[in-house]
């Protein structure tokens, strides 16, 4: 049953690719002037002959439907496009950088959940006491605060004034790394190269604890809200009347119940680590899927921007129904 | 005869005294609330600066906040060795007052949030409402919409729509509030939803009132403290969004002073004046927490079963 709840859950995400894939498409037919100046982005001058052949490898000579489908049906099949400013196609452009924004996403996350779960569990404990009302007026600052600026301040304090961590970059410039997987720091570890390994994570530090602020501060509030809840329900009570230990209680049987909700938001905040990360990997040099898009913008490389932002939406997407799916084993009463 | 006479003499300009004196009382009460509130009150009050001091700019600050002179570039806040009393955050690279853009930049963000929000929330609330109300294909294809729309973080879809439709102040509005509406939209839909069913609504319908006015003069006013209250909420994010956008060069663009294209600006000179970039930065944090901190303590009194441990 819970099979058949799952895959009619995926089912379900498919009309929302499809819709994300033609807004995506109504978006550059939006945007004024000619689609082969706009899919052609600043890629130079070329002359009126090889427009003519340029509208008809795109099929801007066929009706607007037909040329809907044409771009589902390469899209299905994992073709964005091809990008005339980068002269590569979008696929293998968003490829070779997706590693670097799921790196740092990932590293993000690391953080996020390693200081959000000690203070919102800590908290909901001692709840009113001193720790309590420091770490939520600190969640408070962290969901108030913009990630560019946490950003900032940071590289301002940690790489400029106490030089101890690298102002932008994934790696050292001068230190020499195959790329197996695209993943420095699992690169650095299969080639047991020590050196780039502790280089590519001085380097994270900075713009994973950025991207992470905001995310720690969500995910602390709403672990320590559901303890609070489970932590005075009857069967939390009648576990301590029986004379369970405190840490049981809390752990075994406050915090379990206390994840359904919790997940739900690390789930969402997954795909915003993902898609939040435009203006960190700006301000951090990180050369990630953001910063790609980022200059695709500034280019006004089209193809690229609209085959980046199927794959965020996409991403999204996914998150949410790896959540939806997790909810189920999490807790059997929920069904799809 | 007689004893039906003195149901005739409440007339219907008698019921709405009353609707409105109620009405009164419960924003007296409000108010009486808020005094309680300590944090919603500090929230309320930083609020009610910024927008006081971006209405007064002009009279508040001398200088000129597009114009600078060069021979005063980059002095250091009056609190830092070589800080000057007439700069007291100092001076830009191009020598403008930063205090003088930063209040004028309380302008940008504050007009781009509340316009936001305004359409934000008069496009989705009455969607919302007509959707919750009549239901039917209408709310099929608003709702399927609306999760379409959902499937997009938000800014990413912003960026995205400022990449295609391009910077300026009205496409900006135009980029936020095009997925802006949607939560106002579910709150209103929802609300509307579960109010249809309750007996005041059935009271005035078997009354004979018409659904528009079942609906814009019952329903509404019932749902909108929480409308408000997540309007309040979403104001700091469609500002820190905003300020995101201009910070990547697509929002608001210079000289026009913007938190957001301050803080990115600043960022040239940063390792050898830290001011320029962080100082717009502080405004940015102290309005959105203000804000937050308001949003947060109208919920705790106007929507109680919303409110956060």
């Amino acid at each position: 049953m819970r099979a058949v709840k799952t895959i009619e859950r995926v089912l379900y995400a498919l009309p929302i690719m499809l819709g994300v894939a033609i807004v995506v498409f109504i978006f550059i037919r939006m945007t004024p002037g000619d689609p082969v100046d706009i899919m052609m982005g600043q890629g130079g001058t070329i002359s009126a002959g090889e427009i003519e052949q340029l509208r008809r490898e795109f099929h801007l000579d066929e009706p607007i439907s037909k040329q809907l489908w044409y771009f589902l049906r390469d899209a299905a099949q994992g073709d964005l496009g091809y990008s005339y400013v980068k002269k590569r196609p979008v696929t293998e452009l968003i490829g070779t950088r997706l590693p670097a924004t799921i790196e740092l996403a990932g590293g993000a996350l690391l953080i996020a959940l390693l200081v959000a779960f000690p203070i919102g569990i800590i908290s909901a404990v001692r709840q009113n006491s001193l720790i309590d009302r420091l770490s939520m007026s600190a969640a408070f600052v962290g969901i108030s605060m913009p990630g560019f600026w946490l950003g900032i301040v940071l590289i301002l304090v940690f790489s400029v004034w106490l030089r101890w961590l690298p102002v932008q970059g994934r790696i050292g410039s001068e230190i020499v790394l195959e790329r197996i997987t695209g993943f420095y720091t699992i690169d650095a570890v299969l080639t047991r190269n020590w050196t780039a390994l502790s280089s590519a994570l001085r380097h994270l530090v900075l713009p994973s604890v950025t991207l992470a602020a905001a995310v720690a501060a969500i995910v602390a509030r709403v672990l320590r809200s559901s303890m609070l809840e489970v932590l005075r329900s009857d069967f939390v009570q009648l576990a301590r009347a029986k004379g369970a230990p405190e840490s049981v209680v809390v752990v075994k049987h406050a915090l379990r119940n206390a994840l359904i909700p919790t997940v739900t938001v690390v789930g969402l905040q997954i795909g915003v680590l993902l898609g939040g990360n435009m203006i960190i990997e700006t301000v951090f040099g990180w050369p990630g899927l953001g910063r790609l898009v980022v200059e695709a913008i500034f280019n006004r490389d089209f193809p690229l921007i609209q085959g980046a932002v199927m794959v965020y939406a996409l991403t999204f997407v996914l998150a949410n129904l790896v959540v939806d799916i997790l909810y189920t084993y999490l807790n059997p009463k929920i069904t799809l | 005869m007689q004893t039906s006479a003195p149901v005739e003499t409440i007339t219907r300009r008698d019921l709405w005294q009353v609707r409105w004196t109620l009405r009164w009382r419960r924003l007296a009460e409000f108010f009486r609330e808020l005094a309680g509130h300590p944090v919603a009150l500090a929230g309320g009050i930083l609020v009610l600066l910024f927008v006081l001091a971006a209405i007064f700019a002009p009279s508040i600050t001398v200088h000129n906040p597009e114009i600078g002179s060069l021979r005063q570039r980059l002095i250091p806040p009056a609190w830092v060795e070589g800080g000057q009393a007439e700069f007291p955050l100092g001076t830009d690279m191009q020598g403008r007052d930063l205090l003088t853009r930063v209040i004028y930049g309380a302008r940008i963000s504050l007009l781009v949030g509340l316009l936001t929000v305004t359409v934000s929330v008069a496009v989705g609330a009455v969607l919302g409402a007509l959707a919750g109300y009549y239901r039917g294909w209408l709310d099929t294809a608003l709702s399927r919409f609306a999760d379409l729309l959902m499937a997009f973080p938000f800014l990413i879809f912003a960026i995205a729509m400022m990449a295609f439709i391009g910077p300026g102040f009205g496409n900006l509005i135009l980029a936020l509030t095009f997925k802006g509406w949607v939560e106002f939209f579910r709150l209103s839909r929802g609300e509307i939803m579960s109010e249809k069913t309750r007996e005041y609504v059935e009271a005035a319908r078997a009354l004979g009132r018409s659904n528009y006015a079942i609906i814009a003069a019952e329903i509404l006013p019932n749902i909108i403290q929480s409308v408000f209250v997540l309007a309040t909420l979403r104001l700091g994010f469609f500002i820190v969004t905003e300020a995101s956008l201009s910070f990547l060069g697509l929002g608001i663009q210079p000289p026009t002073p913007a938190w957001g294209s301050m803080v990115s600006e600043g960022r040239d000179v940063m390792l050898t004046a830290w001011w320029v970039s962080t100082l717009p930065g502080v405004a940015i944090v102290l309005l959105v927490l203000s804000l937050n901190l308001f949003g947060e303590g109208l919920r705790d009194i106007l929507d109680p079963r919303l409110k956060v441990e």
